[in-house]
């Protein structure tokens, strides 16, 4: 038992350095390279003797370490500057966004979660029969369109040929405008109010495919290969002969031992989940973070961009820490090491 | 050389995608005179025609216009050019960057591995996405920043394959008796180990391509690859996004030109991969 | 004369995977309730395949051609699927030969060893939780409620052996088909649990099937014994008059050649070409 929660320790430990790591190479692009750094702290407007009385505030006359310093300890105090663009402090922004950003990945991972657990099963149930290549095939093309050509195909058939769903936005104006808080969706969920849970799932079920049908399709193909080679194993020959049918075969013998690895996997693909949302929530007009991210580099405005790779980074970071932990938690021998 | 060509012929695969890239490849060099309108001309008076087939069409415009009048044919035929420079030479360069890293790393082993292969995983600790928005941040939009983005993303793909194969090869007897005879390092690992990894540089290769063209049509979807006056499917992609209610065709027509090319570097690579892997190949 | 307790007749079966190369060839044996039948060759001889047939679990790629297995009166070739599974686990049990891989790694000793008691048996959480307790103590486990909650690889092989021998008893089912039980085990574990299996056998008053290659196994825990090569039974008898006044001139060399026979190298002398080559002959084939 110590045994794990100290590599459960080690493993935070890692998470903060590499967080570290992030915030210097963010320091480096963002600041040293672009040339002048007070750039992104002044607010928009200010006049010469402000900025010269900022330039000393900040101790740019020091050394870059001091700089550095200084920089951390106010990314640390969550003063992230102010964004020249949207003239709004960014924290605030940040606070605003990433809700719907993280309402529509974990929405897209749950959906994929499903969908190729169901994929995996079915897949494995009818191994050997002629359902098997026709299933894998399916799966194989939905793993070979990227999210970005399936968001513009789902718009395509949904906004032109059946126009079912809404094209663009998270929620519609006439339901808005009184959430307590961001995460508009469970929020909605919990009040029960059903006519903005409707409104918002129509909003949030394309781009939720796009993200999540090619992940379900890698959850697919890697969850069932672990499958068939567990159902090989000797413990599901004596499983069998105690007369249990083949689903309960998979459910209760096979899908424990095939869920670490694939769980592993779902991790890493989850971030590029997260990633593939900047590109996703641009087609949908989705107000997240990625959609911000990329008019935060189209105004090259700096203290946005650095806010936002700040909160992926620590995004990324918390995600590889949470899989870690989760595949030990699946792993008897590391429970019981 | 000869036998693998031979083996990548009767690949139907091969045959297929290569012989679809090649028309592409084509109908880029050749766009002035293949393409039957002027890409930038614009006629409001022949705005958001439907393609040859519907309703309302205008003889030459086979694909339709734009809402500015322009022709899609025409347009996507000039597009391909900057999606396949983009991916020939982002690609090429990831791919010679990466392969020259992992032939020291893979045949050098000792401190020059150690210190490759620490970058490589560095590297890979960080997100695409996020080392892209910081390098699109810094280095500004253009056609050249985008090769760059992709060059210094993706060049740990290359890397990592080519360093496991690298010493996988240094392994085999032929590299043995070569180095009995006693010729210098640096002439084996580029006249008989290389010779051997190239086969899986080559399919990986194609996959990168399909991948640089998906990265291409991204960043100008949103505005971030060349100027908006070159025409680009990405750009429209984002047009017809745009104008979906009005002109379908201007973003189906791309998007699908986009799926099949992407689709065609795929099954070209997987075909390769199989026709020149050395363990299936007699 | 009285139907017996276990027949096979005539079993043929040949391989779907070699093109129809023959791997039983015309086997018959019987068995008395109560009696231990050692099943002895080399390997490739089809031991585990009449294992595999007697269990219903025949790989699709093995077909059979001829032949009828008899087990209290049912012929199990021609059971339905649902009937066979009743009999299946409950009646008939498994032994298996490797302890690492036949025990789930991600479920406790304990749902492995009550399932069967409450699927097939209808026991309560609790009751089975007890007979799981005596089933462990009964194969010698020091500390049951230790072992029960334990996952298989905080067990040695041996413990987990002892697991699987209580789970092939748990049913009290008529027939036992232990398959080379103890290959897999580290020498000095592999003479308790003979000893272990053959108890339990004679508490239980239970029929089994004892596959091994192993002359000396034979001698130890073997009412009867059939020698099987390839496909095909060389000799079949009670062991001590086969071992003592062998037939064939195949089992007298195997007699000859010591306890490991397999290991020629370990063996006091290996079986001689000769002998092989004049079997061969003998079943036409090359
Ligand atoms: N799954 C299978 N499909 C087809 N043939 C098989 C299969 N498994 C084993 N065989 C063949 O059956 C023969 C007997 O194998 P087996 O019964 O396992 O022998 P033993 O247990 O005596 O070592 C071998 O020749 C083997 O090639
Ligand atoms: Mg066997």
């Amino acid at each position: 038992m110590p045994l794990i929660l100290l590599s459960a320790l080690n493993r935070i430990a890692l998470a903060a350095v590499t967080l570290f790591g992030v915030a210097v190479v963010v320091f480096v692009l963002l600041r040293v390279v672009p040339g002048d750094p007070i750039a992104m702290m002044i607010s928009p407007g200010s006049t010469p003797e402000q900025i010269a009385q900022m330039r000393a505030n900040y101790g740019l006359d020091g050394s870059i370490l001091s700089q550095f310093w200084i920089w951390l300890k106010a990314i640390l105090l969550g003063d992230f500057g102010t964004s020249i663009s949207l003239r709004r402090n960014v924290l605030e922004l940040l606070a605003e966004r990433l809700p719907a950003t993280l309402e529509l990945a974990v929405a897209a991972l749950v959906f994929a979660v499903l969908l190729g657990g169901a994929i995996a099963i079915i897949g494995t149930l009818v191994r050997r029969t002629f359902l098997e290549p026709v299933l894998d095939t399916v799966n194989g093309t939905i793993l070979a369109v990227p999210d970005f050509v399936w968001a513009l195909a789902l718009i395509s058939v949904f906004g032109v040929f059946f126009p079912v769903f809404p094209l663009s936005g998270r929620v519609d104006p006439s339901v808005q405008n009184d959430f307590f808080t961001y995460f508009y969706l469970i929020e909605s969920l919990l009040t029960l109010r059903l006519s903005a849970i409707v409104d918002i799932s129509s909003h949030m079920i394309m781009p939720v495919l796009a993200l999540g049908l090619p992940l379900a399709a890698i959850i697919a193909r890697v969850l069932k290969e672990a499958l068939l080679e567990a159902m090989v194993q000797d413990y599901i020959l004596l499983a069998k002969l105690k007369g249990k049918s083949n689903l309960r075969l998979i459910m209760q013998e096979a899908l424990r031992n095939a869920i670490g690895p694939t769980v592993a996997l779902t991790g890493v693909q989850f971030t590029f989940l997260i990633g593939g949302t900047v590109i996703v929530e641009r087609i949908f007009a989705y107000p997240g973070i990625g959609n911000m991210a990329i008019d935060a580099v189209i105004n090259r405005d700096l203290p946005l961009i650095q806010g936002l790779v700040l909160v992926f980074g620590a995004l990324f970071i918390l995600i590889n820490l949470g899989v870690d932990l989760l595949v030990a938690a699946f792993n008897p021998r590391l429970r019981h090491a | 050389m000869r036998k693998s060509l031979k083996a990548a012929l009767s690949e139907p695969k091969v045959v297929l995608a290569g012989g679809f890239i090649l028309l592409l490849l084509i109908a880029a060099v050749f766009a002035p005179w293949l393409a039957p309108k002027d890409p930038l001309e614009q006629d409001l008076m022949l705005g958001t025609l439907p393609p040859t087939g519907y309703e309302g069409t205008e003889p030459g415009y086979w694909l339709g216009t734009d809402d500015l009048g322009r022709d899609v044919l025409s347009r996507l035929i000039h597009g391909s050019r900057t999606a396949l420079i983009v991916a020939f030479v982002a690609a090429g360069l990831a791919a010679l960057l990466g392969t020259m890293l992992g032939l020291l790393a893979g045949w050098y082993r000792g401190w020059v591995d150690v210190v490759i292969s620490r970058l490589v995983d560095i590297w890979m600790a960080f997100p695409p996405v996020l080392l892209s928005i910081l390098l699109v941040a810094v280095l500004g939009s253009g056609v050249h920043s985008v090769i760059a983005a992709i060059v210094i993303i993706d060049w740990t793909r290359f890397c990592r394959v080519v360093r496991s194969e690298t010493m996988a090869q240094a392994q085999m007897d032929y590299v043995t008796a070569a180095q009995t005879i006693g010729f210098p390092k640096a002439r084996i690992l580029f006249s008989e180990i290389l010779p051997n990894v190239a086969p899986v540089i080559v399919a990986l290769l194609s996959l990168e391509m399909g991948i640089a063209v998906i990265v291409e049509a991204i960043l100008s979807f949103v505005g971030l690859s060349v100027s908006s006056d070159t025409p680009t499917w990405g750009g429209m992609i984002a047009q017809g996004r745009a104008i979906i209610y009005q002109g379908w065709w201007v973003l189906v027509a791309p998007l699908v030109l986009l799926f099949l090319t992407v689709l065609a570097f795929n099954q070209l690579g997987d075909g390769l991969r199989r026709a020149l892997d050395p363990m299936m190949r007699r | 004369m009285t139907e017996p307790f276990l027949s096979i007749t005539g079993l043929s079966a040949v391989s779907d995977r070699e093109n129809g190369a023959p791997i039983l060839r015309d086997v018959s044996l019987r068995l008395e309730r109560g009696e231990v039948r050692g099943l002895v060759g080399e390997s490739g001889a089809g031991k585990s395949t009449i294992a595999k047939a007697l269990l219903g679990i025949l790989p699709r790629t093995v077909r059979v051609t001829g032949g009828a297995i008899r087990f209290e009166g049912q012929d199990l070739l021609t059971l339905k699927p649902k009937q066979l599974s009743d009999i299946m686990g409950s009646e008939i049990s498994l032994i298996p030969q490797d302890p690492q891989t036949a025990l789930n790694p991600g479920r406790r000793v304990e749902s492995q060893l009550t399932d069967g008691l409450r699927m097939r048996r209808g026991l309560s959480r609790q009751a089975a939780h007890d007979k799981a307790l005596k089933l462990l103590e009964e194969v010698h486990i020091r500390d049951p409620e230790r072992v029960l909650k334990a996952y298989p690889h905080e067990l040695s092989g041996g413990m987990r052996q002892r697991v699987l021998i209580a789970a092939a008893f748990a049913l009290e089912p008529k027939l036992v088909v232990a398959d080379e039980p103890t290959t897999a085990l580290d020498v000095t574990v592999q003479k308790q649990i003979l000893r272990l299996i053959r108890g339990m056998q004679k508490t239980h008053g239970t029929g089994m099937i004892f596959v091994t290659h192993d002359l000396g196994v034979v001698a130890q825990i073997c009412d009867t014994v059939t020698l099987l090569y390839a496909g095909k039974v060389i000799e079949a008898g009670p062991t001590a008059q086969v071992l003592a006044t062998p037939k064939h001139a195949y089992t007298k060399a195997l007699l000859a050649a010591g306890p490991r026979y397999d290991r020629p190298t370990a063996g006091l002398e290996p079986v001689p070409q000769a002998i092989f080559d004049q079997l061969r002959a003998e079943m036409g084939i090359m």
